[in-house]
């Protein structure tokens, strides 16, 4: 009885020896790998001219001073709302294209895919292929082995550092970067960061590998709830490759005539489709979540069929609609909810993109009095002006008050200049007869106006006088 | 025996009763290598820092902090005492950018510039709230009786920049004779109706016409130091009674003024509490500077 057995908890891992293949796929995934690793690994190095006191870094995410250089772009963390906007769009565009076309997020552009195939590739260079790799590993520990493992293991390390200093170098000069790390000036943070991605690659991607799809990654799990019977999956064609008498290895001096006369489908049951699968999974089995839809088992699969002289496409990109010969319609309800979305995140993007502003104000009042009275009988408040400047160049603003008649402003200096990129405050003092005042509390503008350029923000705020002075003290005076 | 629909787990092999058997469950793997981590943590944290003690002392551990004492380098082995002096050292070092600027300027020249009149409210907020605030209160807002406000327009020794940077240096001593002694109580009294009317407060014109006469007159002779028509004088310190800040007494809420009874209190007993101390010796030039130009903007200075 099935009781009767010891309580398991975790299924030892069954090691994945993925073998290699040609094929259209992984052509497509050999020049996504390529574009991928030319953009991450060089695009620190490309430079951008902003001019004076600006950094000339294409890609930088400044974080000390607070600032996202995207090329022309300057991000301010005012501005962070655009990154929350992206993630948003990112995230829909993610779930819109998995409708569709199933996981080729999973098996074409996702690091951890990216990276263990990169990986596997220097295993394959420096180990050969499945079968050598297999031997390789039954074999007791030689001479031999111990220096095939060490030259993987230093090569995995190298690429998994080269990772770590490349990511660093997105936050600082990526060319200071590279002199400081080793005379050991740089900072403590691009250490650690060098260090934590060092470890984390080698470990996910050499060491890891498909354990991270099948067991750590969320996005594996819910793929589930955003598949329906139009998305495109990677699938096997059961009916053609069973046939009614299920599949057979193909015996000598029998065509596929006998085959079909047999009862035999065309599934010769060569396996390759599971050896060159990187999660090791037998995709005849039907659509399982460890599938990543990388397509390499279909590659393997039209290889064969081409060498027996059968149609390809036994495994192959279709959908379940598909595979039951009915029409498949991608533009379900769910599908067009989704492009609604990322069409209105994208408007929101344009718009947000389009109306922003090169001048923040923040205005703080002086709460420690709220109001003073001046010894000619006004009231005073006090408030702070910030003004950030997040153009390229110097400008100077004038302030000004708005609804507050009688008000007396005083401000030194003004019109304020403030140099490129920068924040600058000044101290407001206003000055009102109380008798001119209706409420104890009156809104009121500030208005902060670039000279030249007439852009303007305004900043609405409050002046606080005694609620018994205010409206004229007629009634108990005299 | 019926058949056991448990799962079978290792047991310890101690058996009571007959049938009684112990599991044996062992810690998860990775909470044992955790527990061991820790373990290791704890020996790498006993050479680094001070630890155990041994006899009269202790362990003081292998890192080392250097921080400047009274201009002196100092070396001692890491401590919380240590480790705060040099986080202090820091701190005086990220600003002395600023004091070495300041150090050559003027006064005016400081309050030119806005960007260092930034800085200049935020030390000065510090050094306001560790030296003056015990007194004038934290936003300098005063604290009738005892201290007068700093961000009114009303300056008893000078609003000017130098003369708050003169006032801070050298502290001020204002007096005030009691004239309970001199004077009759109706006298007193006339005296502070007098000088509620200079406000605009007076209820008995008759007793403040009094009040006048007296004031101006040579035996009691107010106008000596509060000037003839009442509004003081800045060279002692002697308060403006024309306008409706109160500096040494407290107003009442109903009346919007000081009761007479106040005033006469004043009047009779005078006034020995407006000292401010000096704080040359206790704060650096540097120091007197920014608190100079942080109290001149108080109250948008004159």
């Amino acid at each position: 009885m099935a009781t009767e057995h010891p309580l398991v908890f975790h299924d030892p891992r069954q090691r994945v020896y993925p073998r290699s293949v040609k094929g259209t796929f992984r052509s497509i995934k050999h020049g996504i790998l390529l574009l991928a690793y030319t953009v991450f690994f060089l695009l620190p190095y490309v430079r951008w001219d902003r001019g004076p006191n600006f950094p000339d870094q294409a890609i930088l995410f400044d974080l000390p001073h607070r600032a996202f250089y995207i090329f022309g772009l300057t991000m301010w963390p005012q501005e962070v709302i655009w990154l929350a906007i992206f993630l948003l769009f990112a995230a829909v565009l993610l779930f819109f294209v998995t409708g569709i076309a199933g996981r080729v997020f999973c098996g074409y552009f996702c690091f951890q895919t990216l990276w263990t195939d990169l990986y596997m590739t220097i295993e394959r260079w420096v180990e050969g292929d499945r079968t050598a790799r297999m031997r390789l590993d039954k074999e007791p520990w030689s001479f031999r082995k111990l220096r095939l493992k060490f030259e993987k293991h230093a090569l995995w390390i190298g690429v998994a550092f080269l990772t770590g200093v490349s990511f660093a170098a997105y936050f600082t000069d990526a060319f200071d970067l590279w002199r400081d790390f080793f005379l050991l000036q740089a900072a403590p943070a691009a250490y650690i960061t060098t260090l934590i991605l060092t470890a984390t690659t080698y470990t996910m991607a050499g060491l890891m590998r498909e354990q991270v799809c099948t067991s750590f990654c969320p996005y594996g799990r819910f793929q589930s709830v955003m598949f329906d019977e139009n998305t495109k999956i990677v699938a096997y064609d059961v009916a053609r490759g069973e046939g009614s008498q299920g599949r057979a290895k193909p015996k000598k001096g029998t065509g596929p005539e006998e085959r079909k006369a047999a009862g035999h489908g065309d599934c010769i049951d060569c396996g390759l489709c599971v050896q060159v699968c990187p999660t090791g999974i037998d995709i005849r089995n039907g659509l399982q979540y460890q599938c990543i839809s990388c397509g390499l088992c279909i590659d393997a699969c039209n290889n064969v069929m081409d060498s027996v002289k059968l149609p390809k496409g036994l495994i192959s990109y279709t959908s379940e609609k598909e595979l039951r010969n009915e029409k498949v319609n991608h533009w379900t309800p769910k599908t067009l909810g989704y492009a609604a979305v990322l069409l209105a995140v994208a408007v929101w993007f344009a718009f947000s993109m389009a109306n922003r502003s090169t001048l923040v104000v923040d205005v703080q009042q002086e709460r420690q009095p709220l109001y003073v009275q001046l010894s000619d009988g006004r009231i005073q408040n006090k408030y702070e002006i910030k003004v950030t400047n997040k153009q390229g160049q110097a400008a100077s603003y004038a302030i000004d008050v708005l609804g507050l008649p009688q008000a007396e402003v005083q401000i030194s200096p003004n019109p304020l200049q403030v140099g490129a990129g920068r924040a600058l405050g000044t101290t407001v003092y206003i000055k009102v007869p109380p008798a001119s005042l209706k409420e104890s509390k009156t809104h009121f503008n500030f208005r902060i106006k670039q000279q030249g350029s007439g852009e303007s923000a305004r900043y609405e705020t409050d002046f606080y006088a005694p609620e018994e002075m205010v409206g004229g003290d007629d009634d108990d005076e005299g | 025996m019926e058949k056991s629909h448990k799962p079978k787990v290792e047991t310890t092999g101690h058996v009571w009763d007959g049938d009684l058997a112990e599991y044996n469950n062992p810690l998860p793997t990775w909470w044992v290598w955790a527990f061991y981590a820790t373990v290791v943590f704890a020996v790498v944290y006993w050479f680094l820092y001070p630890a155990w003690p041994v006899g009269k002392g202790f362990t003081t551990g292998l890192l080392q902090e250097e921080v400047k004492v009274n201009g002196q380098t100092v070396s001692s082995h890491w401590n919380t005492r240590v480790a705060y002096l040099a986080d202090m050292q820091e701190g005086r070092e990220a600003q002395s950018k600023f004091y070495n600027q300041l150090n050559g300027m003027s006064l005016e020249q400081i309050s030119a510039n806005p960007e260092l009149m930034g800085f200049v409210r935020s030390a000065g907020k510090t050094l306001f709230g560790d030296n003056c605030a015990a007194c004038h209160r934290a936003g300098g807002q005063g604290n009738p009786g005892v201290a007068p406000a700093l961000v009114d327009d009303d300056w008893l020794y000078g609003g000017s920049l130098e003369k708050i940077q003169e006032t801070i240096t050298s502290g001020r001593h204002g007096f005030m004779p009691a004239f309970g002694p001199a004077l009759r109580p109706e006298q007193i009294s006339a005296l502070a109706e007098y000088e509620l009317s200079l406000s605009g407060h007076s209820k008995d014109a008759r007793l403040a016409q009094a009040g006048e006469a007296l004031f101006h007159s040579n035996e009691v002779g107010c106008f000596g130091c509060h000037g003839v028509a009442g509004k003081g004088n800045q060279m002692i310190g002697a308060p403006n009674l024309t306008d409706n800040i109160w500096v040494w007494a407290k107003v009442d809420p109903k009346l919007k003024s000081p009761s007479r009874e106040t005033l006469e209190a004043i009047i009779t007993n005078g006034l020995n509490r407006g000292v401010m101390p000096s704080w040359e010796g206790r704060l650096s030039p540097d120091q007197i500077k920014i608190l100079a130009l942080y109290v001149h903007q108080l109250g948008g200075g004159q």
